[in-house]
């Protein structure tokens, strides 16, 4: 019973309840997907059409030179990005998931309402900052223009792209990290530092560990969404920082190239499906342990 | 006089202090400029002016613009309802019955949280281009179905982690002796279950509706020419100029997210009080 009820015993309660939810999820998601992964297999014919001839030539494409640098570089943008994200969200996480209840529902506040915020508007602002023209130079125009400052050239940039990446993946990895760390048995750092071990000696050879599986969560959720990030690169970055899915989009949007675009997309989902496999081994791991 | 921090009470330690300030000021900093620049008296957006309201009546002049909002508004409205309806019963499905295959299902319906937006924009594009193509020239709310259908396909599954996550608190007891009162399935379903969960059914609606609202990437694949929700016609004005016509839209957007989200926590917190009395 305490698993739920045998289906035998209740089909018309099932298919009632479970019906409406599979049947959408089949029609309106698995469907077009299964399709992108047939295109990806695709040639183009003639102007509009497309035939699905298996060919691999769009994924032997998508290894030439040109496009695996941008690969390349998409993965190491997103490695990049979701280090800074552990790096400063981490502390972030701690001093949360420790502090007082009051402060704790107000800090909590504090990285939910950037995470429910408009990415575009997010974004944007970052542009306001950035530009050459932007707050950040101003200022500095302000404090060193008597030393014939010259504006920073900061947006259109990798830099740019980087940060604004890091802007808006933040609250992904806190969240997840604070998760994680919320649920740790305290005494067991009480018990650490006790015995004479610092805090960071505490933080690194206990909390960690302990809280590897929230660790690895975070990594997944901040690395997917920054690999496939569209708006940042787009909008802050230069004619050198195009990431995968600008490529993608160039190719439904202006290049015409559907089935390139298809086979690029499902790389992305490949890594996704990795990614995937591999958090839920090591979450096996921790619990078979 | 104030105790010292507590062994564990890192939030009270300078280093992080420090540190929560610096990314707190990261975090805030581009959207109070962003906020502040909208009341700006000036073309320009970099120099104080002044204050105005202009800008905020430059918007609603803009019929376009409010157009645009009207279908982000109604979008979310619509799919919202949906995916309400189809993540609860997807919920419910999962927690109440045992059959083969549900381990599957569960993980299938994850799936759509995790997929990268432009993979799921692209597969909208190509699906309502050529598998399921929508009639062209409906009138209004149904020319916006192929980005009300989208929507649903990547909020319902929040909405059933939300309602899932409610029905774990749930106790089947309940609903047996329903049962056994003389309650069918549905009746004690509806009466029984649906109550319990109600807190839930709230979060999940703020989520889907926030979830629609925000959607940038999908819509722009799905959208058609007439059919322009607010985020694409925002990101066509940022492509050309950083003007403070967009500052004031923004502004505006934020602040009914910012007003949602302090509607769900309150709703949370009464729902939690209510648990404890």
């Amino acid at each position: 019973m305490r698993d739920g009820l045998d289906w035998r015993t209740a089909r018309p309660g099932l298919a009632g309840l479970l019906g409406p939810p599979l049947a959408w999820f089949l029609l309106f998601f698995a469907v077009p997907i299964a399709v992108v992964w047939a295109y990806s297999f695709g040639t183009n014919v003639g102007v509009a059409g497309i035939e699905i001839s298996g060919t691999f030539a769009n994924y032997a494409r998508a290894l030439e030179p040109l496009y695996l640098r941008i690969l390349a570089k998409s993965l190491a943008f997103a490695a990049l990005a979701t280090l800074i994200c552990l790096l400063v969200g981490f502390p972030v996480a701690l001093a949360i998931s420790f502090a007082a209840p009051r402060l704790k529902a107000v800090l909590l506040v504090g990285i939910m309402l950037p995470f429910w915020t408009n990415l575009l508007i997010r974004t944007y602002a970052l542009i306001a900052l950035l530009r050459d023209e932007g707050l950040i130079n101003q200022g500095l125009l302000w404090a060193f223009g008597w030393a014939g400052f010259e504006p920073l050239p900061m947006m259109n940039s990798n830099f740019a792209v980087m940060v604004g990446l890091v802007y808006v993946h933040l609250p992904f990895t806190v969240l997840p990290l604070y998760a994680a760390l919320d649920r740790l048995d305290r005494s067991l750092l009480e018990a650490s530092l006790d015995l004479g071990a610092g805090h960071l000696r505490t933080i690194w050879y206990v909390v960690l560990p302990l809280a590897s599986a929230g660790i690895a969560s975070a990594v997944l959720l901040t690395f997917i969404p920054v690999l496939g990030s569209y708006l940042a690169p787009d909008l802050l970055g230069g004619p050198d920082s195009q990431m995968i899915a600008n490529v993608i989009e160039r190719q439904f949007k202006r290049a015409n190239d559907w089935p390139f675009g298809a086979a690029l997309a499902f790389l992305l989902m490949y890594v996704t499906f990795i990614g995937i496999a591999l958090q839920s081994a090591h979450r096996r791991r921790i619990d078979a342990e | 006089m104030r105790e010292p921090p507590g062994l564990l009470d890192y939030a009270r330690r300078w280093p992080l202090k420090l540190w929560m300030l610096l990314v707190g000021l990261f975090l805030y900093a581009p959207l109070l400029v962003l906020v502040a620049m909208s009341f700006n008296d000036s073309r320009r957006t970099t120099h104080w002016r002044g204050f105005t309201m202009d800008w905020y009546a430059k918007v609603f002049e803009d019929a376009e613009l409010v157009q645009s909002l009207v279908n982000s508004l109604s979008i979310a409205a619509f799919s919202t309802a949906i995916s309400l309806l189809l993540g609860t019963l997807a919920a419910i499905a999962l927690w109440r019955f045992r059959f083969p295959g549900r381990m599957l299902v569960d993980g299938a319906f994850a799936l759509p949280i995790v997929v990268p937006e432009i993979c799921m924009g692209v597969a909208m594009l190509i699906f309502f281009a050529r598998v399921m193509p929508w009639p062209a020239g409906l009138p209004w709310p149904l020319s916006l179905g192929p980005i009300v259908i989208a929507h649903v396909s990547f909020s319902f599954p929040f909405v059933a982690v939300v309602v899932r996550a409610r029905l774990q608190s749930f106790d089947r007891a309940q609903e047996e002796a329903a049962r056994d009162l003389g309650a069918g399935n549905w009746r004690a379903l509806w009466d029984v279950v649906v109550p319990h969960i109600r807190p839930a059914l709230l979060a999940g609606a703020l989520l889907a509706f926030t979830l629609s609202l925000d959607d940038f990437v999908i819509t722009f694949f799905t959208a058609g020419p007439d059919t322009v929700t607010f985020p694409v016609k925002v990101y066509s004005m940022v492509r050309f100029s950083v003007t403070p016509k967009v500052n004031a839209i923004s502004t505006l957007l934020l602040a009914v997210t910012v007003l949602l989200t302090f509607l769900a926590l309150r709703l949370q917190a009464r729902a939690a009080a209510e648990r404890l009395s």
